[in-house]
């Protein structure tokens, strides 16, 4: 029995077969419609989501399973002061497979080193969210065809977004990746990060303040949200989060064939008139994330 | 400054000077009732200064909070009087129950009956971090 709980923990051969399996899916969405027969998913929201609880709900529904769970704290018995591994112990006697989402981070460790049935993280806090990076992964690889020599630019929070930290720590196993990073000063990329990962895998990558000098370099643009739940004072979020907003404007300079990629929500970060440019990705990368979530759970269910 | 050769025990030696008394405290020594002797600032050729721990018996120790306080300790077991095993120590993958995360946000925050493990996530820099939420111990 397997959980996924980092991204680092899926070898890049195990990633290009669920990327290619999400392919497969949206080819032929029919041929995979009764895969899970019989099989629930748990999803324990410890933490509000919209997106991603949806997103493992509607995967297992479209693969012929069915779905049970809570979406806030408040609704389960971790309210009334149950630990995580007692919540999981019990729910993995109701379920096949568990996605969680917590806010304490190693919740969903903790969880897969309780449970009888595998777990997926579904994001702990500021720290993992493989399922996103999975995510990230197929777009990337539906937009450009290749995994190998991108140059990827992360634009706004890259201290407190953990999409970034999984993203720039799967891209950095690929040939040929750079990695530009934008930020302000103060959401700047941890020096762990840059240490234990850019560094250690040799990949080549610069810092800036100013997006739209980089702009012309990049092929793959991933911009974040600077994000409230993430600060202890509400005066430096108020300061920080209108740091980039992109633009039509900004990306005159940009590459004809640039994909912008956002995990969501968006606040105002990307301006609503760029939605209309063949270059932004996101709205197609929320419907990856449905396809690759359903290649997940066939991987960790073991069903072909 | 002498102190008698111990018949059944163990000598953790080559510590590095001023690190006994960590050791003694994390080992939970001063709970034994056998003798115990520290020895501080012993001249050494290989270190220049070292400490020393004389047990007066054969007990379990934790190997792995040795070689976490200090690698370069050599561990040597004695049993009626002769040298039973030399044990060199390292750095141990794994360290249990010694460090304490101090991140906010790690579920051991909440959950305190979860056990502290802490990974070595870079052997030169001699860097652990949480098992959970990956934060450098002592950060």
């Amino acid at each position: 029995m397997r959980s996924l709980i980092d991204i680092l923990e899926l070898s890049t051969e195990e990633i290009d077969e669920l990327v290619d399996v999400g392919t497969k899916i949206i080819a032929n969405p029919a041929a995979y419609a009764h895969k899970c027969d019989g099989k629930i998913l748990a999803t324990l929201f410890f933490e509000p989501s919209t997106r991603t609880r949806l997103s493992f709900e509607s995967a297992m529904l479209s693969l012929g399973g069915q779905v049970l769970g809570f979406s806030e704290a408040s609704s389960s018995s971790a309210a009334k002061g149950e630990s995580v591994a007692d919540t999981v112990r019990t729910v993995s006697c109701y379920s096949d497979i568990i996605a969680m989402r917590h806010p304490k981070e190693g919740a969903p460790l903790v969880a897969s080193q309780h449970s009888l049935v595998p777990v997926i993280n579904a994001g702990d806090g500021g720290h993992n969210h493989p399922t996103q990076t999975l995510t990230d992964l197929l777009t990337i690889h539906h937009e450009k065809g290749r995994f190998e020599n991108l140059t990827v630019g992360f634009c706004g929070d890259l201290k407190f977004g953990r999409t970034v930290h999984s993203l720039i720590s799967a891209m950095s196993r690929y040939a040929g990746t750079k990695i530009v990073l934008i930020s302000p000063e103060e959401l700047k990329l941890p020096s762990y990060v840059k240490k234990e990962v850019l560094q250690k895998n040799g990949i080549p990558y610069t810092q800036t303040t100013d997006l739209e000098a980089v702009m012309p370099e990049l092929d793959i643009l991933y911009m974040t949200r600077v994000q409230r739940e993430r600060f202890f004072n509400e005066e430096d979020y108020l300061r920080l989060k209108d740091s980039y907003i992109l633009t039509p404007d900004k990306l005159q300079n940009a590459k004809a064939d640039l994909s912008i990629l956002h995990p969501l929500p968006r606040v105002n970060e990307i301006s609503v008139a760029v939605d209309q440019d063949p270059r932004a990705a996101y709205f197609r990368q929320v419907r990856y994330g449905r396809y690759i979530r359903m290649a997940l759970i066939m991987k960790l269910l073991d069903i072909q | 400054m002498t102190i008698d050769s111990i018949k059944n025990g163990i000598v953790i030696d080559h510590i590095a000077a001023g690190k006994a008394m960590e050791l003694y405290n994390i080992l939970g020594l001063g709970e034994l009732d056998c003798s115990v002797a520290i020895l501080k600032n012993v001249t050494s050729g290989k270190l220049g200064k070292k400490d020393i721990i004389k047990i007066d018996t054969i007990l379990d120790l934790d190997w792995d909070v040795i070689g976490y306080v200090d690698p370069n300790i050599t561990v040597n077991i004695i049993k009626d009087g002769q040298r039973l095993e030399k044990r060199q120590l390292k750095l141990p993958e794994k360290i249990t129950g010694v460090l304490r995360c101090k991140n906010p946000r790690c579920i051991t925050s909440v959950e305190q009956e979860l056990p502290q493990v802490f990974k070595l996530t870079d052997r030169d820099r001699r860097v652990y971090r949480c098992l959970y939420c990956e934060t450098q111990a002592g950060k």
